[in-house]
Order: structure tokens, then C-alpha cells, then sequence
């Protein structure tokens, strides 16, 4: 038994709606009681669908447990199948239906059906909503693909230079409720034809069962989201000789590795490598000396894995960030988030708790914190910026403008999104320095609220009493010319001096700070 | 008595389970903590249905059974000893701590009355222990208020005080309103149920006098009634008619006399009439559906119909106790069609096929509705806003005004242009 406040993932029968919802032409037979129906508002009021999850929920109640269940799932599939004329059924069932034990699915391709029959076998109790996503499109693409894969030869990538035409690649993983993928497909699309590359099919988003059966079509994947279209990717590898991309696409280092890993893997030549540098504005702006105030701020990262991974390096290579915290609640890619934990000398979070994140982030004393929109809860309550770069989904991370993460409008998106909360954080500081100015409005409304003007100070306090209540008070005393010699210190780094300073004071057993004990902190720290 | 036209369904639904109650049951006494011993999925319903984010550690939280609790059930017993002892010494300030049964629960026969027993003793006099269920497969929505008043009851301490008692979750500044009006009247022994804090339960006894303030409570009613409280048949306090009989109910059974009720009543019931009316503009002779899920749906219907010439297509509740709702179905048009249980595939086919211009439903539904061109309301608004009471006749006429409003600033503008 595991005590949960908040999870970041819902149950793997979420997913599995997620894959449905994502699709045309499909409907998912759930066999589940009432109150299960709460999925869809996620779908509907935070994605703002315009349309209902294709599912039917069996909705059986404590008087049916006794009398025969199995005959409620038959009803409500015969239904299902009359009124919305699937090409392809799930059926499935969440938890308590899964102890009950009627194995839908099973009867389910009993009833005679002339479509295909997808049976979701989803362990409620030890996998969670990404699992479960990845194995329903897994399962719709083996159903579907299994007879044909036996009659055709293995896919060689270079195929299409002897069939005379362009090459072709499918790309697979975007779903709805996935951070941003509706504008990934646009923008990783549009890469790819200006490589000369078309698109075959795009799944599970906007893809029908007859997409999924001319997969074999392209000549290899991409695999957009490891979460979600790995394991189907694996598949097609193993059962056609699909060969499948690795490299995710976000920020400009990757965006070009991806194209150069598309074009080796197709042995297409790449002729316009030097271009790729220009595509995205990020790598100027991130050079241009206004950006010189980004350099070593101190990040707390934490997210799904492929978005906690990429910003990672982002944050480093692309931003000259100094990443001091990377996680993630994604357990089935902890072994690569520990890789790149590793590779930057820290010690990977991963976790389903957000609070033992918040602690995390606590510790770090990071001045940028890039995480889902729990961490934004939390860094605001700590008074620090924050963006938002991974699921869970909420309203506001459905934009209505294009908004991608991937490729070159990604890299400008992510500039944005993660640089303005800092202008923001920097103009914290300009308030704080001219708010003794007599032209100065008192009342100012801080974008923090309230936490913000209280200065490093308070901070301080927040951080003392987070380590289980025991009050760790600062005993230094600043002196009057030590105070006097700290104003003097240009704002945008006074919390950094002051930090210092105190924490070399403790460390030489110092009880007070004057001008000179600031100046012996400065030298100390270089 | 009105002749209503009642019609049974069932088949698939789209409604939300007992635990969605616990978003404002937890709000109402803040010493309470509401533990559901659930899977994967109630944690994710109760956040989502709370509105997705949390912005505090929340006074609630999910044991969430894993695949080593489903194997013995000796085993699920230890570990959820151990999730409460982790919580309290978390969260000390926990005065009642409500074990919350779950579908999963219930089919495992996890027995949470037991486990509620031996937690009493063991945390004797500083924590108070009780169950009760909020499963999918027993309770909808609001039904697990009355689940959890009912675990309360027989922690009601016994006394032969008349008192007033005012049964189900109201909004604290309405439940003060009540209280102003009941006092000026002359019924000064006046409690609510549940208090706003867990362990300020009011007493009862055969001198109490119950007014149900929400329609949802049987269970409870069953329970005071047979602790020896005296039940008031009234309709609900919602709209000038309802709360105004309301308290008439109640001065009735204090032997009130009614025209000092009316003294009291009449200067907040014109008020109160003049504030619709300007929502009456709006909503007069509108075609409404209301698709089920509260329970407040007849009341509702009664409002819209009478006070606000709202025109009744069909009235759908999740469940209908006729006794408690006899007063309400009195009020109710002759031949109004009134639909229990649900069966939401061909419900929604008769919302299509009937034109509707405002539909209540349930927030999975409400945005595909908006996008076929139908005009909706959250139901969930009506258990979060303060609806009850002459006061908030008028907002609540305006929650179900704005839709139709909006839906003629923007049509009348006509932004797009396809």
C-alpha cells in the first residue's frame, strides 16, 4: 500500500484511453464501474475536445456483482459496436474490474465480430498511465500487423532509392494529453520534408486502423516519445526490419543529431549540414551578451523522462545552465535519466512523490526550476521561477498558439518559455533595488505574489524550517559596515554575496560579519 | 399532488462516484482527514475532479492497494496500520480521520469497519476513527456525503434539547444567513450537520428536528430518524418558493406563527424576486435538460420552471427517493418527464433530438455538447457555489443565464467566419 496525495500519472487504463482517444475509427469497451467516467473531463476540459472519448464504460454496481457481469459486457459490446461502427474495438477494464475477473476481451472475440478485437490486459495495481499507453498502441499495431509481417520481406531503410521515390518514414508516439505533441507533428513534419522526406503515417495522433495496417509502408520510424512508442518501435524492428530513430529531437544539438541519425539510417545524404546551425534563433540569443546573465544559473529539473533528459541538456550545453537537480516519475526510464544524472555529476530524483520533489528542490537551492505543473505549485511557493516542461497536462499547457518543444520553433519556444521567468526573477531584484526611491509606487503587484519581495531573507526562514522543523538558525551578525558594505553590492547578486558570506562566517566559527569579513568571503569564494 | 411522469433507465453512465465528495467534505471541517483506501485510479478522480492541481498538501489522500495487498488479506490490514501511523505522525493536527472504501475495496471485502475499530483504540482520545463508502458500485457523487454523515451519527452524543438541525454540507456564509433568519423567527437552538469541525458534533435526540438543507442524505435520515429525530417535510432551500417554504417547514414544527414568518421572509423574498428577474429575461420560455449526477436535479427543475419560466424537457436524477422528495415532485408541472438512472448513449439522443437551449451535465460532457451548438452548465458548479437560500436565489438563477448570454455576445458578433 502506497500513501499518495497527488500522482502524476493516472492508471494504465488511462493511457489506454489516451491511444483510443488519440485515434479515428476505434472505440475501447472498458469494463469498469461508475464514477471511472471522470477520464473523460481530461480529455475534454483540459484538452478541450470538442468530442467525447470513443468509450463505453460498463458502469456495473455492487447488485450486478452477484448475477452475471459477463452478460453486462456482452450488452454493452453489442452496443458499442452497433452505434459507433468501429473498424477496430479495444476492450479492456480498469482496476476493480480486473478482480472480478470476466476477461472481456476474451469474450469479447467470442461474439463473432468481423473486425479485429484488441484485448487490453492492463495490471492496474503495479503499472501506471504511460505503461499503459504504450502497451495499448503496442497491442493495436500487433493485432493488426501480425498476419502482414509474416508475407513481407524485411525493410531495408534504402528501399526507396530502388523503388524511385522519396523516402518515407512514419512517426510515432504523439497522443493527446502528451506535453506539446500536436505541434511536435507539425514542426518535425515540416524538418522533414525540407530534408526531402515525406511522411507516411502519423500514431497514434489523428491515425485510423487503416493507417496502422500500411505502417510497413515507410521505410523506417521515428520514434517521437520513448514512453509511449518504444516498445511498438522494438516490434517493427524485430517482426519487418524497421529501423527506428533514438534521438529526441529537442533543442538544437539534438534537433540536428536527429536529422543526421534520419539520414544515415535512410543513407540519404545530408547536403545542407551548415544551414542547420541558422534554423533557430535560440543559439544567437543564448550567444548575444544580454544572455551573459544566464550563465551557471542554477536549474532543478524534473519531469518524464524524455522531456527531464532533453532539458537537461538544453539547460547545459545550449544555455550554459548549471544543472543542480534532474528527476523524473517516469520509472520505466530511470535507467537513462540515472545516465544523464550521471554525466553531470549529480544524483538522479526518481520519485512519484511531489513532495519528496519539492525537498529536493529545497535542497538545491536552484534559481530556475524547470518541471511539470506541480513543480510550478511548488517552486511558486518558494519564490522561485518556473517552466513548465512535462506532463501532467494541464489547461494551460494546451496552448492556443503553435507552440512546439521539438526542432527549430521548439528551441525558440523553449528560449522563451524558460528565459522570461528569469527577466522576470531579474526584475524581482530592480524592484527590490528601487524600491527606496521616492518615485517609487509602493504596492507593486510581484508576479510572485506575495513571497517574492520578501527578499533572500525569508527564503532563508523557508529553508530552516524544511528540514523536519528542527530551527536551523543563522547565528551570524551583520555589523553595521558589514550591512553598510552589502547595499553597496550590485543586486543581481547581493543574495549570492550574502549567502556566501554567511556560510563562510559559519564555517571559520565567525559571529559577526563586518565590511572585511565580506571582502575574505569574496576571495575565499574567487 | 402533481402527476409526474416517472421513467426508470439504465445502462452505461456518465457520473461521478461517492468519492468525488470528499472535495467538499474536506473543505467543510478542516480537522478531518479523508483517507480512501482505493487504487491508482481514485487518486487520480479525486485530483482531477478538485480541479487537477492542489496548491497545499491536501487534507486528503489515497492508500493505493498494490498487487502484494490483493494476494492476503491479513497482509492489507498490517499495511494500511502502517499508511495511517505514517499519516498522523505527518499530519498531528488530524482530529477525524474518515477510512474511505473504494470499488476495489468493497470487491477485495477489505473490512474497513474493523480496521476503524482497532485504529480507535489504539489512537483512543486522539484521533477518532470512521468508515464508510464511497464506491462506484454503491454511491454516486453526492451519495458519499451521506455515507460519511452516517459513519458520523452514531458518534452523536444523545440530548432531549429541542434544537433545529440542519442536515448537509452548506456553504459557511449561507449557513449563516439560515441561522440569522431562524433566530429572527424565534428558533434560537439552531445546529448544523456536518459541523465545521469533526469533533463539535451536534447532540440529538427525540426533541430534535431535522431540516434537510441537500436531497441526498437517505441513509442519514434513516439513521437520525431511528435515534428519535423528528424529520421536517419541506422541499430544499434552493429559489425564493423553496427556501421560503423551507422555513415555513421548519417554523411549523417550532409552532411559529406564520405570519411572523412572513414578516421576517417578505422584505428578502421581494429583494430576492427583483434580483431574477432580470436572469427571468433571459431564461423565460428556454428549453432546459438536465442530464443526472447531484441529485439536485429535481430542485433545480423546480427553480428554473417556476421562478425562472424555464420550459422542462426532461429532469434525469442518478436516484430518486420519493419520500424525501415528495414535497419537491408536488411543486413539479403535471407530466414532467422526470428519468432515473441513466442510460447516456440514448440520453443524449433525446437531448439532440428535443433541441435543447441549455443542457446540465457533467463536465465530460459539457465541452462536446458546446461543440454541436448546445449551450451547457456544469452540474459540478451546483455542489462548489453557494446556492442554497433566499439570498443566492438570484446567482443561482445567473449560473444558468451566463451560458446563454455568452452564447449570444459571441454568436451575434459572429468572430469566425466559417
Amino acid at each position: 500500500m502506497e500513501l499518495t496525495l497527488w500522482t502524476y500519472e493516472g492508471p494504465p487504463h488511462v493511457g489506454a484511453m489516451r491511444i483510443a482517444s488519440s485515434m479515428k475509427d476505434i472505440h475501447y469497451v472498458l469494463h469498469a464501474p461508475q464514477g471511472d467516467t471522470y477520464a473523460d473531463l481530461l480529455f475534454t476540459m483540459i484538452e478541450r475536445r470538442g468530442k467525447r472519448p470513443p468509450v463505453t464504460y460498463t458502469t456495473f454496481q455492487a447488485r450486478d456483482l452477484g448475477g452475471d457481469t459477463a452478460e453486462l459486457v456482452k450488452r454493452n459490446i453489442t452496443e458499442a459496436v452497433e452505434r459507433f461502427k468501429p473498424k477496430t474495438l479495444l476492450v479492456g477494464e480498469s482496476c476493480t474490474a480486473e478482480l472480478i475477473q470476466d476477461q472481456p476481451g476474451a469474450l469479447a472475440k467470442g461474439m463473432g465480430f468481423d473486425i479485429p478485437i484488441v484485448d487490453l490486459e492492463l495490471p492496474a495495481y503495479s503499472k501506471k498511465e504511460n505503461w499503459g499507453a504504450s502497451e495499448t498502441f503496442y497491442q493495436i499495431i500487433r493485432t493488426l500487423l501480425k498476419d502482414k509481417v509474416n508475407e513481407i520481406e524485411k525493410i531495408n531503410p534504402k528501399r526507396w532509392m530502388s523503388l524511385g521515390r522519396r523516402p518515407k518514414v512514419n512517426i510515432l508516439g504523439p497522443t493527446l494529453l502528451g506535453f506539446r505533441c500536436r505541434d511536435d507533428v507539425i514542426e518535425i513534419q515540416r524538418i522533414l520534408s525540407e530534408q526531402g522526406i515525406d511522411t507516411n503515417v502519423v500514431a497514434p495522433l489523428g491515425s485510423s486502423p487503416d493507417d496502422i495496417a500500411r505502417l510497413t509502408d515507410a521505410d523506417i520510424n521515428i520514434c517521437l516519445y520513448h514512453e509511449i512508442a518504444e516498445t511498438s518501435c522494438e516490434w517493427l524492428k524485430r517482426n519487418c526490419g524497421m529501423e527506428y530513430t533514438t534521438t529526441i529531437p529537442i533543442g538544437i544539438r539534438n534537433t540536428i543529431n536527429f536529422i543526421n541519425e534520419v539520414h544515415e539510417k535512410l543513407d540519404l545524404p545530408l547536403t545542407n549540414q551548415e544551414e542547420l546551425e541558422h534554423k533557430s534563433k535560440l543559439p544567437w540569443y543564448s550567444k548575444s551578451v544580454d544572455s551573459n546573465y544566464l550563465t551557471g544559473k542554477r536549474v532543478f529539473i524534473f519531469g518524464d523522462g524524455t522531456h527531464a533528459i532533453a532539458a537537461a541538456k538544453i539547460a547545459k550545453d545550449e544555455l550554459g545552465f548549471e544543472v543542480v537537480g534532474l528527476g523524473t516519475y517516469s520509472r520505466e526510464m530511470a535507467r537513462q535519466v540515472r545516465a544523464a544524472a550521471k554525466d553531470l555529476n549529480i544524483e538522479a530524483l526518481i520519485t512519484n512523490s511531489y513532495l519528496d520533489v519539492e525537498d529536493a528542490m529545497k535542497k538545491a537551492s536552484p534559481e530556475l526550476v524547470l518541471g511539470t505543473q506541480m513543480e510550478r505549485h511548488s517552486a511558486k511557493r518558494l519564490g522561485i521561477p518556473c517552466a513548465v516542461i512535462s506532463t501532467p497536462m494541464h489547461v494551460q499547457d494546451v496552448p492556443a498558439r503553435y507552440s512546439p518543444q521539438m526542432g527549430w520553433e521548439g528551441a525558440n519556444v523553449i528560449f522563451d518559455d524558460w528565459v522570461h521567468p528569469l527577466m522576470m526573477g531579474l526584475e524581482e531584484h530592480l524592484i527590490d533595488m528601487f524600491k527606496h526611491d521616492f518615485e517609487f509606487v509602493d504596492g507593486h503587484q510581484s508576479h510572485l505574489g506575495h513571497t517574492a519581495t520578501k527578499g533572500p531573507e525569508n527564503k532563508e526562514d523557508e529553508h530552516s524550517r524544511s528540514n523536519n522543523g528542527i530551527q536551523k538558525k543563522v547565528t551570524v551578525i551583520w555589523t553595521d559596515s558589514g550591512r553598510a558594505e552589502l547595499t553597496k553590492v550590485p543586486f543581481f547578486v547581493r543574495g549570492k554575496v550574502k549567502s556566501n558570506t554567511e556560510k563562510y562566517a559559519l564555517s571559520k566559527g565567525l559571529p559577526e560579519i563586518s565590511d572585511e569579513t565580506l571582502y575574505d568571503a569574496k576571495a575565499y569564494f574567487g | 399532488m402533481s402527476k409526474v411522469d416517472l421513467n426508470k433507465e439504465t445502462g452505461p453512465r456518465e457520473v461521478f462516484c461517492g468519492l468525488t465528495s470528499i472535495v467538499w467534505l474536506h473543505r467543510r471541517m478542516p480537522d478531518a482527514f479523508f483517507l480512501v483506501v482505493g487504487s491508482r485510479t481514485c487518486a487520480h478522480l479525486i485530483q482531477s475532479a478538485a480541479g487537477v492541481m492542489i496548491f497545499a498538501e491536501p487534507r486528503f489522500g489515497t492508500a493505493i492497494l498494490e498487487e502484494k495487498d490483493l494476494a492476503g488479506l491479513a497482509d492489507a490490514h498490517e499495511e494500511l496500520d502502517r499508511v495511517v501511523n505514517d499519516l498522523i505522525s505527518r499530519r498531528p493536527e488530524i482530529k477525524t480521520l474518515f477510512l474511505v472504501g473504494s470499488c476495489p475495496s468493497e470487491v477485495i471485502k477489505l473490512d474497513l469497519a474493523t480496521v476503524a475499530e482497532k485504529l480507535n483504540s489504539r489512537f483512543s482520545g486522539q484521533v477518532r476513527f470512521v468508515n464508510y463508502s464511497g464506491s462506484g458500485i454503491e454511491t454516486t457523487f453526492t451519495q458519499g456525503e451521506d455515507g460519511a454523515l452516517k459513519a458520523l451519527v452514531p458518534l452523536m452524543e444523545s440530548t432531549d434539547d429541542e434544537k433545529l438541525l440542519l442536515v448537509g454540507t452548506l456553504a459557511n456564509n449561507v449557513e449563516d444567513r439560515f441561522k440569522k433568519i431562524f433566530n429572527n423567527i424565534g428558533i434560537t437552538n439552531v445546529e448544523s450537520f456536518p459541523p465545521r469541525q469533526s469533533t463539535k458534533l451536534p447532540k440529538i435526540g427525540k426533541n430534535t428536528k431535522v431540516l434537510l438543507a441537500q436531497p441526498y442524505l437517505s441513509d442519514t435520515v434513516r439513521d437520525l430518524k431511528h435515534r428519535g429525530c423528528e424529520i421536517i417535510q419541506a422541499p430544499f432551500p434552493l429559489g425564493v418558493e423553496g427556501s421560503t417554504k423551507w422555513v415555513l417547514a421548519a417554523a411549523a414544527a417550532f409552532k411559529i406563527n406564520e405570519l411572523k414568518v412572513h414578516e421576517v421572509i417578505a422584505p428578502l423574498a421581494n429583494r430576492a424576486r427583483q434580483a431574477i428577474e432580470k436572469h427571468k429575461e433571459i431564461l423565460r420560455g428556454k428549453k432546459l435538460f438536465l442530464l443526472p449526477e447531484s441529485q439536485l436535479e429535481i430542485s433545480l427543475a423546480r427553480f428554473l420552471h417556476n421562478e425562472c419560466e424555464m420550459e422542462l424537457i426532461e429532469v434525469g436524477t442518478p436516484y430518486l427517493n420519493r419520500d424525501l422528495m415528495e414535497e419537491e415532485l408536488n411543486l413539479l408541472p403535471d407530466d414532467t418527464k422526470i428519468v432515473e438512472g441513466q442510460h447516456v448513449e440514448k440520453q443524449l439522443d433525446r437531448v439532440r433530438a428535443s433541441n435543447p437551449d441549455l443542457v446540465v451535465c457533467g463536465m465530460g460532457l459539457a465541452n462536446p455538447l458546446e461543440a454541436e451548438g448546445i449551450s451547457t452548465k456544469w452540474s459540478i458548479e451546483m455542489v462548489f457555489s453557494p446556492i442554497h437560500g433566499i439570498d443566492q436565489a438570484a446567482d443561482l438563477a445567473g449560473l444558468f443565464s451566463r451560458p446563454l448570454t455568452r452564447n449570444q455576445i459571441l454568436n451575434s458578433k459572429s468572430l469566425a467566419t466559417h
